[in-house]
């Protein structure tokens, strides 16, 4: 018998690659998955609640839709959680995390342009009173395939 | 400080409709029956247009991927590594095109080094529901390209504070939320 959790997954494996670009692509999803419309966006709607759907959307070729780097601080522990919630607060970190290293705080800045972008890195460099190491991207290796789930 | 670079052949997006799309794009695609007409509606788009766009995007390569985004956290793939490798210049392109092929490694990069506090130019991202599997995944998978003798790292993720789509479109909208 087949599960939320398996339909789930189908839908999710189905749709991170080749996504219906025609005016109802919920709907030939659907058609696919031999379901109706409503199930489909019903199921969506839900995972995007919970936090495993981030959202329908675009992954974009590096570099051609607006300028991102990779940053990180090194913080000290009893600062972490206060440093940590000065990046999240620019609108312009879209992903913040702690790794286990003396450099503990990972980012990445995107910005609609270069020069927002090294404003951005210069705000939280001085915020932080501690310098932020910029990693930009030279060159990329990998073709975003999306994520299988099992 | 490291001078910045635009990641090689690549241009920018300057289509003044096509940046509006994306910006309008950031929140998600409408969960609704026709959704690229509702997404035209707030731009003053029609569905056609969008559509239109969507699809020249996506073939040009400037779209490389049109569809859901997983958060792999939520989706019990929560040991999550980035693997830093210092490579030789001349051998970095090649390392990297092998790598990204490895199974379980979802984005490879090189990067600028931040010399001297940071010696490392190859990454490799490594998602797993397991920290001492992806660990393991990862020191066989360097020993079979010829890279553990080189001077890496992996470093997991240990608690995540933000994520987010990009703030990617016009700069109008990028006030401080």
């Amino acid at each position: 018998m087949q599960t939320a959790y398996d339909f789930d997954t189908r839908l999710l494996n189905l749709s991170q690659h080749d996504f219906p670009l025609t005016p109802r692509p919920y709907a030939a999803l659907a058609a696919r998955l031999g379901v109706t419309e409503r199930v489909v966006l019903d199921a969506f709607r839900l995972m995007r609640e919970e936090g495993l759907l981030s959202r329908i959307g675009a992954v974009y070729r590096p570099g051609s839709v607006g300028a991102s780097c990779l940053a990180a601080l090194k913080v000290p522990e009893d600062r972490l959680e206060a440093v940590a919630a000065m990046v999240s607060g620019f609108a312009e970190v879209n992903h913040n995390y702690r790794r286990d290293h003396a450099w503990n705080l990972w980012f990445v800045v995107t910005a609609p342009s270069v020069a927002r972008r090294d404003a951005v890195l210069l705000l939280i460099e001085e915020e932080a009173g501690l310098p932020v190491l910029r990693l930009p991207m030279v060159e990329d290796y990998h073709l975003d395939l999306g994520f299988a789930l099992s | 400080m490291t001078e910045i670079t635009a990641p090689r052949d690549t241009a920018p997006l300057t289509d003044p409709r096509d940046l509006a799309l994306v910006a309008e794009l950031r929140g998600g695609l409408p969960l609704t029956s026709r959704p690229y007409a509702d997404l035209g509606a707030r731009l003053g788009m029609s569905e056609a247009e969008v559509l239109g766009r969507l699809k020249a995007l996506t073939e040009g390569g400037v779209i490389r991927r049109f569809g859901a985004i997983v958060r792999h956290h939520e989706a019990g793939y929560t040991a999550n590594a980035m693997v830093v490798i210092d490579v030789p210049d001349d051998r970095v392109a090649a390392a990297g095109r092998l790598l990204a092929l490895e199974e379980g490694v979802t984005l490879c990069y090189r990067r600028v080094r931040a010399l001297p506090d940071w010696p490392y130019n190859l990454y490799a991202m490594v998602h797993g529901r397991d920290r001492a599997v992806v660990q393991a995944a990862v020191e066989d998978m360097l020993r079979r390209q010829g890279l553990a003798g080189l001077p890496h790292a992996v470093l997991f993720s240990t608690r995540r504070f933000k994520q987010t789509g990009g703030r990617y479109g016009r700069p109008q909208q990028e006030a401080r939320a």
